[in-house]
């Protein structure tokens, strides 16, 4: 009898029918999965090193969980309507450091709404430019993505630059500076959490808006569903196509000036190299690299997680040259799982 | 055994003498002559054999591809070297430190080949996800083990020989790449393993119909493809007389240009051997000649992209010509 089992405990002594059922159901619902092992991760660390559990340590991995968090929800609306995308570190490389650089030189007063709205046209126009060409080529949008990563990650170390900004517009400095709440601990230490947090967050909410309530929403996972059908029932696979890797670009684009603005500096040899752990963080949170799945609450979960797990790796006395090594052990667990999933 | 010359074979031969022809006029008679020509060869086999990876991984269909060859390749110089390390000394056992360094390292390129294998075969995870893991899993691996250091072989002649002699004019590296492409070929036109891929990557529901042992044509085609990583690994190793974690960070884009630039097709089903040999000589030609010009890394990385996004226009524009040909 399920119901005397107590609320909180491990239900060790269920018969295997309600085990399979439980299965079932986290198979149906990934971002409890994720949840779970986010948890669990928790749980290891703070129990063998109780430094883990600071307000600061929350702060460091909400900070720090911004950028791939832009990054990863444009990845979802990638995969959810069947595509890959992985030059979106490549494209907001380009604008940080193009943005960063016509600011500092031409325009030093730009304010920073200008400046996000500006980055963020022109990260939508190279992803657009993605779109129109993995639509025209009819090549598999990976390989497109790795030619136009290519392109722009060295055509901007070619032709733009390749020295840091040390000095960044003063308008995004102050931007990375507002503080949305503060913590002072018993140690008299104090934390801060920024307010460009709250950038994620809008990110999040437009995001879970545009693909569970609008019709180019429905569009983009019945394309990733089955795009033969898909295009039979009236959806126009060139509109579903550029539109989401412009919304990746635009996501990208803010990304690169978010990173400025926390890092306080803009070097064109950022950002390049993340875009894997980007992609484990979607996988991580369900979405299917086939298309036609994923939700934005697993994607965040999963950056949390890739972020938890290069965050926190030290204080558990695991040198950090073994965290790529994890990440690939925990794509791969993932990929598995789900794909068990998608066999039933 | 008849040869058929097609269009794409034509071009790429075409493309490989005008790069030579364009290093000549540009660069002079030391463009052409023979050191040249050998350094160039010997510089082949790395590149090459991650293509002709990625070539069959592309072949399988249904996505095929294998990010995680060069990764594999590191891994496999990076596990040989330091077992040996402590118990084979290159000094007083040469030859013998030079066959074990290639012994462990196919055997890591098996084991990951298997990895790989099981993961898209069995377990049943798209190629793509599946190599993207085992591509940060292998480097991950590679950087813990060295720290993301880069470790010196140092002088060990066997293996120097290997990478960098020529005997009878040609490079051994690059003798050994055309004979495995020459048995991949073989094996490709001729088995009935090659015909059973090359059906699968066709029309994977009409060679299940058939009868064909879907996973276990896969399982063999990623295991092959982690076996030529390591031999990659190998060639580097006795080239570089170093191994590294982070050696050849834009391969995943080269090898891939190579094989589009063959004529592989990435949905599946078609491929040949020569022809990714010959685009693997003329994208190697060009790079030297891009060497001599004294142009820039990045600049080199911005042509391999255009290249790439050139090419899949004209294989697309090919496969449009083509249907309308079918209808009409």
């Amino acid at each position: 009898m399920t119901d005397t089992t107590f609320n909180g405990a491990t239900p060790d002594g269920n018969d295997k029918v309600s085990l399979g059922s439980a299965w079932r159901w986290l198979l149906r619902h990934p971002p409890v999965v994720t949840f779970a092992l986010i948890v669990l991760v928790c749980l290891v660390v703070g129990t063998i090193n109780t430094d883990f559990w600071q307000v600061s340590n929350l702060f460091d991995i909400l900070r720090a969980s911004v950028v791939r968090g832009l990054f990863a929800l444009g990845v979802l609306v990638v995969l959810a309507s069947g595509g890959i995308d992985v030059s979106f570190t490549a494209i907001a490389a380009f604008v940080m450091y193009t943005v960063t650089m016509l600011v500092t030189n031409l325009l030093p007063g730009l304010p920073m709404p200008v400046i996000l709205l500006v980055a963020a046209a022109g990260g939508a126009c190279f992803g657009a430019l993605n779109g129109v060409l993995v639509h025209a080529l009819r090549a598999p949008s990976l390989i497109v993505t790795i030619g136009t990563q290519y392109v722009i990650c060295s055509f901007l170390l070619t032709f733009v630059g390749t020295a840091l900004f040390m000095n960044i517009p003063g308008s995004m400095e102050a931007f990375g500076k507002v503080a949305l709440f503060t913590h002072q601990s018993a140690n008299g230490s104090i934390s801060v959490l920024p307010a460009f947090v709250l950038v994620l967050a809008v990110a999040a909410v437009v995001t879970w808006w545009i693909l569970e309530r609008t019709l180019i929403g429905r569009a983009v996972y019945a394309v990733g569903g089955n795009p033969g059908i898909a295009e039979r029932l009236g959806y126009n696979l060139r509109t579903v196509h550029i539109f989401v890797f412009a919304y990746a670009g635009l996501l990208a684009g803010i990304a690169g000036v978010m990173h400025v603005a926390s890092n306080r500096l803009a070097n064109p040899f950022d950002l390049a190299g993340t875009e894997l752990e980007i992609i484990a963080a979607v996988v991580l949170g369900g979405a299917r690299i086939t298309g036609g799945s994923g939700s934005v609450i697993g994607t965040l979960l999963g950056v949390v997680l890739i972020t938890l797990v290069s965050n926190v790796l030290i204080l558990v006395g695991i040198p950090s040259t073994w965290q790529l090594a994890i990440i690939g052990v925990f794509i791969v667990l993932a990929g598995t799982v789900f794909s068990l999933r998608a066999k039933r | 055994m008849e040869f058929r010359v097609d269009r794409q074979l034509a071009f790429l031969a075409v493309v490989n003498v005008a790069v030579l022809a364009a290093g000549g006029v540009l660069v002079g008679a030391s463009f052409l002559d023979i050191y040249n020509l050998q350094s160039m060869a010997g510089q082949v086999p790395e590149l090459g054999l991650l293509a002709l990876g990625v070539m069959l991984a592309m072949i399988s269909g249904n996505g095929g591809i294998d990010l995680s060859g060069i990764a594999l390749a590191n891994l496999s110089g990076v596990i040989a070297y330091l077992v040996l390390r402590d118990t084979v000394s290159p000094d007083d056992a040469p030859l013998m430190f030079s066959w074990s360094f290639a012994g462990i390292a196919l055997l890591v390129g098996l084991v990951g080949g298997i990895l790989n294998g099981f993961l898209i075969a069995r377990a049943g995870l798209t190629p793509i996800i599946a190599t993207l893991g085992t591509q940060l899993f292998f480097t991950g691996l590679a950087v813990a083990f060295t720290n993301g250091s880069a470790l010196g072989l140092g002088f060990i002649e066997p293996l120097d020989a290997f990478g960098n002699t020529p005997v009878l004019g040609v490079p051994l590296c690059f003798a050994l790449f055309l004979m495995i492409a020459l048995i991949l070929g073989i094996v490709l036109r001729y088995s009935p393993f090659g015909l059973r891929l090359l059906l699968l990557g066709n029309n994977a529901k009409a060679a299940r119909y058939a009868g064909i042992a879907e996973k276990r044509i896969l399982f063999l085609t990623y295991t092959a493809c982690g076996v030529l990583a390591s031999v990659a690994g190998i060639v580097i190793a006795a080239r570089t007389s170093s191994v590294k974690w982070d050696y050849g960070n834009s391969y995943v884009l080269i090898a891939i240009l190579i094989a589009v630039m063959a004529g592989v097709r990435p949905e599946g089903g078609y491929g040949r051997v020569i022809c990714v040999v010959l685009s693997a000589t003329s994208l190697q030609i060009l790079s030297s000649l891009f060497n001599f010009m004294d142009i820039s890394n990045f600049f080199r990385d911005l042509a391999w992209g255009v290249l790439l996004l050139v090419f899949l226009a004209t294989s697309g524009f090919d496969a449009k010509a083509w249907f309308r040909a079918l209808r009409g």
